[in-house]
């Protein structure tokens, strides 16, 4: 039986992950190119129902609609409210918005 | 086959042989190594693609949103607005929205409720996410009691689940026709959540946003931009989410190069002395060492890469389901599209694979310039 060096045996292991790592790109390529359907199913509703946030967090206000939340959000309560949320941790205040001219 | 080619064949061997030598230590090194560079990796993925997502996703919100502010805080908006609002140049549409939460003191769980004109929609019908229907385990024809504000519940059928592929936007939404959303919440008559405004020309959305500001100083325009910019801030590598775990496993990597950076053990440093008693140049020795240093990160990095875009695009990162669910009874089950940004690819390769093999080689290099017989004697 014919036994590989190591060093033989190294690239053919590099080889195998990158291969590995090639049909993973490829996976990614193929689906970003089929998204259509199901993107277009939220991207209706988001037309018709004039949404403006994602849904990732439901578990207050401001991490449910970070986009619309108060300025002050994550002490929205009382101004030294101490965060209660685990997502607020998470979810930083709103960027600089537009201040009233 | 090349003498120089076939020399450094030869060090990779001896390199692979003296690894496998103390594999105890080798493999947990590695083991650990790829946890850290998974971590990072999934993070790296599940943030691209969630920004990719909600940017092309949010495309088609309302170009500008118009709150109310009253001592700071949001308030609902008198309708009258609307009509003023649509008399400024370049505006097409101004939409009120009505919208609000619900919790519910059955499941634990908040509900986002919409109110919106669909003519398909019956008087004390709704239409829920995906989320509500999992979360409440109703289905169409069931009924799902709210509480108005006297307490009373008011029964509403469910007409309608929106597709299990909207949840990333639709989970906890509950739609129901406008005079149901007034008369639930005891809602004050002319006004509404907020303003939903459309203009002809995106361009023109600025000076839109100041004339409002300027007409209503009462009132808070957020542009589509900004909204989009909120989801890029949230998930951005500098803040939030990312920051928090980056931190950890970059520290962690600090300490575990710091480690490896202080100094070499005995047992290696006699294994140099040797070495070079026999022939072998300084060269040959970084070398050496430069090939263990590569064998551990490239192997490291390109199993961490790989484990971490399965966790994100097949396994919808289970692993950090809890720290995202939070205290959420309701959490969206989605399936994101997958992204692989280069240069992203690129520099946590130099950020992880450079160091570690920097903090392999200085302390040999420092080791190989001894004389070998005082390393023999350390």
């Amino acid at each position: 039986m014919v036994t590989l060096r190591k060093s033989t045996q190294f690239f053919l292991l590099i080889a195998l992950n990158l291969l590995v790592l090639a049909a993973l790109v490829l996976h990614a390529e193929v689906r970003s190119r089929e998204p259509a359907a199901r993107r277009s199913a939220s991207r209706i509703l988001v037309r018709q129902l004039k949404l403006s946030d994602l849904c990732l967090f439901t578990e207050a206000r401001y991490t449910r609609h970070p986009a619309m939340a108060d300025r002050h959000a994550p002490f929205q309560d009382h101004p030294l409210a101490l965060e209660h949320f685990p997502s607020g941790s998470l979810v930083t205040p709103p960027a600089l918005r537009r201040e009233a001219k | 086959m090349t003498p120089s080619l076939q020399r450094h064949l030869n060090i990779l061997d001896f390199a692979l042989s003296s690894l496998w030598r103390r594999k105890g230590k080798n493999l947990s090194l590695l083991a650990v190594y790829t946890l850290i560079i998974f971590i990072i990796a999934s993070i790296v993925f599940f943030t691209q693609a969630l920004k990719r997502e909600a940017g092309l996703v949010l495309q088609d919100a309302p170009d500008l949103v118009v709150q109310r502010m009253v001592a700071g805080r949001h308030d609902p908006i008198p309708v009258s607005y609307a009509t003023a609002i649509a008399a400024i140049r370049g505006v097409s549409e101004v939409t009120p929205r009505y919208w609000g939460y619900y919790y519910d003191p059955v499941t634990g769980a908040n509900f986002t409720l919409v109110a919106a004109d669909d003519p398909q929609l019956k008087p004390e019908a709704i239409a829920i996410g995906s989320g509500v229907a999992r979360t409440s385990r109703i289905s169409i024809g069931d009924f799902l009691p709210l509480k108005d504000l006297k307490g009373s519940p008011v029964l509403f059928s469910v007409q309608k689940i929106f597709p299990s592929a909207s949840e990333l936007v639709a989970a906890d939404l509950i739609q129901l026709r406008q005079e149901d959303f007034l008369r639930l919440f005891d809602f004050p008559s002319g006004r509404a959540t907020d303003l939903a405004v459309s203009a002809g020309n995106p361009a023109e959305l600025e000076t839109i946003a100041a004339k409002i500001v300027h007409d209503f100083p009462d009132t808070r325009p957020i542009l589509k931009s900004e909204m989009l910019r909120t989801y890029d801030s949230v998930f951005d590598w500098r803040s939030g989410l990312v920051l928090v775990v980056l931190a950890v496993a970059v520290l962690s990597f600090i300490i575990f190069a710091w480690d490896k950076a202080t100094g070499l053990s005995a047992e290696e440093k006699k294994e140099i002395g040797i070495l070079k008693s026999i022939g072998w140049e300084t060269t040959d020795v970084l070398l050496l060492k430069s090939f263990e240093g590569i064998v551990i990160s490239l192997s490291a990095f390109l199993a961490g890469v790989s484990l971490g875009y399965l966790h994100v695009f097949f396994f919808s990162v289970s692993l950090f389901e809890h720290a995202l669910k939070g205290w959420s009874v309701l959490y969206p089950e989605f399936k994101l599209t997958p992204v692989i940004d280069p240069y992203l690819i690129c520099l946590l390769f130099l950020l992880s694979v450079g160091p570690y093999i920097a903090a392999t080689v200085v302390p040999s290099w420092l080791a190989a310039t001894v004389d070998p017989d005082a390393a023999m004697r350390s």
